[in-house]
């Protein structure tokens, strides 16, 4: 298996030196790192190409890295049904950057720019109808973004007397319970309540 | 415009023609679950469909990132409900990955055994609401009595009918007994005669086929073009199948076929889907036969999976392993990974980036259902109205993966 991935790593970065940063193999999978200006020809290049042949998309979805300059992952799945191979190619993308669109080489794009949109705010260019997928009608805010509350801004419910469903910021009786397992002395950032000594050791 | 205002620019009765829209669902019966589709018809005939998800959208992605590894596995019976442990499996496939845990034989067996019955849990609802919605009521009556038989496995296996969180990472969660797979055997053996009287009802039935026969055609092209997976693909011909193209657990050494259709039509789909079940069956017979055999434990023990009840009992680090495990949890080591297993709607995906703590950094569900119902309004094109609700059933979408 991961001798045709090697394989696949060289053609790719042989054939186009242009568009790939680097290319990785961990756990039996492929990642190539794609420069942001190059995605949309390399995207049609691997399904054009003879010995890639990635004819389907399988998955496009970003992560949120919040302390790098340049903010998110987007990572794109491909795989041939033909070669038997899957590849996943990562591009950085900073907060204000726009993202070439896929459609026009994979049409399986557009729900899942949609949904990136949604949930990371990065913008597409060239996408023919970028609305929010997922989310609330009128919905503000990226919910996937890890500055972003898992409680979210406003709640709904349904008002008796207006006879009509209503938005109101969120009310919790009780603060949202993210615990924290990370043992005080294997690299916890904060100060225990009560810890005299807290300044000593820093 | 539909409501009539700014129309007097018409010159003729004739000219006096406006495409109609129509809301539908999102509580429709034919509907599969919240789906809402603004459909733009001329006449009767499809024009433009936009389908608006997001209805049951919990948040899955969102909640995973704030959980332990453990607790999300839950989440996964509540993506595609109807067929709960394929998920479960995809997750656990993604940790195993990661922290390169082997998976005991006997789990591997049992994960298997239940990935088919999820699968036939799945078809069987599938083939038989699909028929309800061109127009026969009966055949979900009879599936659903199956459903019911398989659940009662489910439930027997792990307490739940429905939300099993049976399979965890390192194996399933408990042993079966001997007897269950007895009965499970013996199931598999009176199966078919339900299956032949399904395929009575429907196969040779004149309205069944004029409803499906030519409706909903999916190419080789579009099949690449839109993403499609499972028996999207398999109908059109194309033996794409992740349990032989990209063997994962132990279904290399299962014997198996893969049924593919040849028109790529629901009709298509609809005899795959009988197939495939009848094939499912075959693997069900073989892994109880090693089952009986393969005797052993179900979970690799290691930091991921808990002691053994008895030794907590007597060990004080097997007592403080398991209150560590359900509290904090296991570190699952830096990296990412794409772990997919061919669920019975196509190919289920996870995406896990782990960062080294006991959370996900993030985890990327990938559903069969989204990229078909993305192609919905592609296909229902040029369809009549009726069509749209036969094409919906054999797409096969439950909105719980399709929402997330």
């Amino acid at each position: 298996m991961s001798d045709a991935l090697n394989e696949l790593a060289t053609h790719l970065e042989v054939t186009r030196p242009d568009c790939i940063v680097s290319t990785d193999i961990a756990f039996d999978e492929l990642t190539a790192t794609v420069a942001l200006g190059s995605l949309l020809g390399f995207a049609e290049f691997i399904k054009s190409d003879h010995t890639c042949r990635f004819s389907t998309l399988v998955d496009i979805t970003a992560v949120d890295h919040v302390a790098r300059e340049r903010r998110f992952d987007m990572v794109y799945h491909f795989l041939s049904m033909y070669q038997n191979q899957r590849l996943r190619v990562r591009v950085e993308v900073r907060e204000e950057d726009m993202v070439p669109s896929l459609i026009p080489v994979y049409p399986a794009a557009n729900w899942f720019e949609r949904e990136v949109y949604d949930m990371f705010g990065i913008l597409f260019s060239g996408h023919p109808d970028l609305r929010r997928l997922l989310t609330d009608y009128g919905f503000r805010g990226y919910p996937l973004r890890k500055d972003f509350p898992t409680t979210g801004y406003t709640e709904v419910r349904y008002d008796e007397v207006q006879k009509r469903v209503v938005y109101e910021p969120v009310s919790l009786v009780q603060e949202y319970r993210q615990f924290d397992f990370m043992s005080p002395w294997e690299g916890a950032d904060y100060i225990l309540p009560g810890d005299d000594k807290a300044e000593a050791k820093s | 415009m539909m409501d009539g205002t700014n129309f007097d620019d018409a010159l003729t009765g004739e000219q006096k023609i406006r495409n109609f829209n129509i809301n539908f669902g999102p509580q429709h019966p034919a509907a599969h679950g919240v789906l809402r589709l603004v459909l733009e018809l001329d006449g009767e005939i499809v024009e433009r469909c936009d389908p608006h998800i997001g209805l049951l959208h919990r948040g899955t992605e969102k909640l995973m990132e704030s959980r332990t590894y453990l607790q999300n596995l839950p989440y996964f019976d509540r993506l595609d409900y109807v067929a709960p442990m394929n998920q479960e499996h995809a997750w656990c496939l993604a940790i195993e990955k990661l922290t390169g845990v082997e998976v005991p034989r006997r789990a591997s067996l049992i994960r298997v055994l239940y990935s088919e019955i999820g699968r036939i849990l799945n078809h069987l609802l599938n083939v038989t609401t699909q028929a309800m919605d061109v127009g026969a009521l009966t055949p979900p009556l009879w599936g659903f009595e199956e459903r019911e038989k398989l659940m009662v496995f489910y439930e027997r296996a792990c307490g739940a009918r429905l939300h099993a969180a049976y399979f965890r990472p390192g194996g399933v969660h408990q042993d079966l007994p001997p007897a269950l797979i007895e009965d499970i055997d013996a199931w598999a053996d009176q199966f078919p005669s339900t299956l032949d009287d399904i395929d009575g009802l429907l196969t040779e039935n004149r309205i069944f086929k004029q409803r499906n026969a030519d409706i909903g055609v999916v190419t080789e092209q579009d099949i690449l073009d839109w993403g499609f997976s499972g028996v999207m693909v398999r109908g059109s011909g194309l033996a794409w199948d992740l349990r032989r193209a990209q063997p994962y657990e132990c279904y290399d050494e299962f014997d198996f076929q893969i049924p593919v259709g040849k028109n790529g039509d629901c009709y298509d789909r609809y005899l795959v889907r009988m197939q495939e079940m009848r094939e499912s069956l075959k693997i069900i017979k073989q892994a109880c036969e090693k089952l009986r055999i393969e005797t052993g434990d179900v979970l690799a023990r290691g930091k991921l999976t808990p002691p053994p009840r008895a030794e907590m009992k007597t060990s004080m680090e097997a007592l403080i392993h398991h209150f560590k495990l359900y509290t904090e949890g296991f570190h699952v080591p830096e990296g990412e990974v794409y772990a997919a297993v061919e669920a019975p709607k196509g190919e289920f995906g996870v995406y896990l980036v782990a960062d080294g703590t006991n959370r996900p950094y993030r985890a990327k569900i990938r559903a069969p259902g989204f990229l078909h119902l993305q192609a919905m309004d592609y296909i229902s094109k040029g369809h009549q109205l009726a069509d749209v609700s036969a094409i919906i059933g054999t797409m096969d979408v439950v909105f719980g993966e399709i929402d997330r």
